[in-house]
């Protein structure tokens, strides 16, 4: 597989009327084409600021974000699901589009195409409060893939709905990205949600982040995330982050 | 339907004819004290007029045909003022939240225009727009505009951090994040400014007519106290709480089909 980006000792600080705070210090590691990466770390490390750089949403103080193809296209996908209550389901999965004047008929009926694939289609006029958690959250993956985006970020995309929905919407997602193909790049501070999803779990340690280790997960049966947790060495890679991030306390 | 919803139904009208009931007995009981008072001398009738004075007055102005040319001058001063203002609040809105840096630089004379009162501005206001209704409209103008920009700015400083940075994913500039996002995440707001707007132009308007006018209700008010006529001030008073009253239920109503309730 070929790098589609590498993160090249890349640092942040913020500078405040209070002094400098420092977020992320010397981070570097590479996605390959068609990973997928979770960025594990505790609340507040810093993990959601790494993502936001490597999006381009934010600006790093020092090292760089490389990318090995033309004009990437990022999608991005937020903690909650952002849907615009003003707009209709198809409105929402459209503004991408919009805001980038791709609008076609051809982006259109791709749009749509992706809405009959996932069974969100005779959702189309709907406004988002009639959608339950769960769809909302499809919704919003949708709305990030109708962009054809070459890199998919997920910022603790789950972290607003309930266990079982996020179990659910896990195994949802999770085959959407890899029907689609996407490389996708997941902040989780769940540690059960990136093993059970990525294929490479990096993780950070306490502000300023730092890549403390880097597992790739090799499960016995990969399947669907849900399954994936029944995995035998589910538990061994669960054991051995824990004890990573507990080290850090 | 269930024994317990139609109980609860039967609760909630009986609950709203009451309220409703109490204030008629209000209206009535002012109305008969007020009366009884100031026949039997207790307040001074010259001063404090009553209902029966107040009426005859409002027969009188009706009788001579000038009752309806004052409620209209004020009226339609009053929607002057609100489009107007409301339209100058929208535009300068945008400005300020396009140009983040001079609404910065210039938040703190907003808020002392906020807290100047604008009546004070009135005499420089006649030499400029003259003696006439432009006055009166500007000096609502001036009134309406500062409140209706301050609550259309906070909407829009108030829209979702979550949903802008999601604008700025798909690389949205500020124009878009406005149009497809802040403007129509601020529609109530926008809406709910109409109130407020509706109201201060009113006030607006009728300190313009205290400075120059030759109609409208504020004109009457201050007819009736230069010629100590204080039945036709009360008159115009009573006139104005139901004029307020009026237009501020029709912008309720209009803002209930705005926003589709």
């Amino acid at each position: 597989m070929n790098k589609i980006v590498s993160i090249d000792n890349v640092g942040k600080k913020y500078n405040t009327t209070n002094g400098e705070i420092e977020a992320i210090k010397s981070i570097t590691f590479d996605v390959k084409e068609g990973e997928f990466v979770a960025l594990v770390g505790s609340s507040g490390c810093g993990k959601s600021t790494l993502l936001s750089i490597m999006a381009g949403l934010d600006k790093q103080s020092v090292g760089n974000v490389n990318y090995y193809i033309d004009k990437p296209v990022i999608g991005y996908m937020l903690q909650e699901d952002a849907l615009l209550a003003h707009y209709t389901i198809l409105d929402n999965i459209l503004l991408g589009l919009k805001i980038k004047n791709k609008l076609n008929d051809e982006s259109k009926e791709y749009a749509i195409n992706l809405l009959k694939k996932y069974n969100l289609d005779k959702f189309i006029d709907k406004k988002p409060h009639e959608l339950s958690g769960g769809m909302k959250q499809r919704v919003s993956l949708i709305r990030t893939i109708a962009i054809k985006p070459d890199i998919l970020f997920l910022d603790e995309p789950f972290s607003a709905l309930d266990f079982s929905t996020r179990l659910k919407v896990s195994d949802d997602v999770y085959k959407i990205i890899k029907k689609e193909k996407k490389t996708t790049i997941m902040v989780t501070h769940d540690i059960g949600e990136a093993i059970s999803m990525a294929d490479k779990v990096i993780v950070l340690s306490k502000s300023p982040a730092k890549v403390k280790s880097v597992y790739n997960i090799e499960l016995i049966n990969k399947e669907l995330p849900t399954q994936n947790r029944k995995d035998e060495k589910f538990n061994y890679y669960y054991d051995l982050i824990w004890r990573d991030l507990d080290k850090d306390e | 339907m269930s024994k317990e919803q139609k109980e609860f139904l039967r609760k909630y009208k009986f609950d709203k004819r009451i309220t409703l009931l109490s204030q008629v007995m209000i209206v009535i009981l002012i109305l008969v004290g007020w009366e009884l008072l100031s026949r039997y001398n207790i307040i001074n009738p010259f001063i404090f007029s009553s209902p029966t004075k107040v009426v005859k007055t409002i027969y009188g102005l009706y009788v001579d045909g000038n009752l309806f040319n004052h409620i209209w001058v004020t009226v339609y001063e009053t929607l002057i003022a609100f489009v107007i203002g409301l339209f100058i609040s929208l535009v300068i809105s945008v400005i300020l939240y396009l140009y983040n840096k001079i609404y910065k630089i210039i938040d703190p004379f907003l808020t002392c225009l906020n807290s100047l009162p604008k009546v004070a501005l009135g005499p420089m206001i006649i030499i400029v727009a003259g003696a006439n209704v432009k006055s009166i409209i500007v000096m609502a103008v001036l009134i309406n505009v500062i409140v209706i920009t301050t609550v259309i700015l906070n909407g829009f400083y108030g829209t979702d951090k979550v949903r802008l940075k999601l604008m700025h994913s798909f690389g949205a500039n500020k124009y878009q994040i406005l149009k497809y996002l802040v403007i129509p995440s601020s529609y109530k707001t926008i809406i709910s400014s109409f109130k407020l707007g509706i109201s201060m132009s009113l006030i607006g308007v009728i300190s313009g007519e205290f400075l120059v006018s030759r109609a409208g209700l504020g004109y009457l008010i201050i007819y009736g106290t230069q010629v100590f006529n204080l039945d036709l001030v009360v008159s115009g008073i009573l006139l104005l709480v139901m004029i307020s009253y009026i237009l501020y239920k029709a912008v309720m109503y209009i803002e209930d089909i705005l926003v589709g309730k």
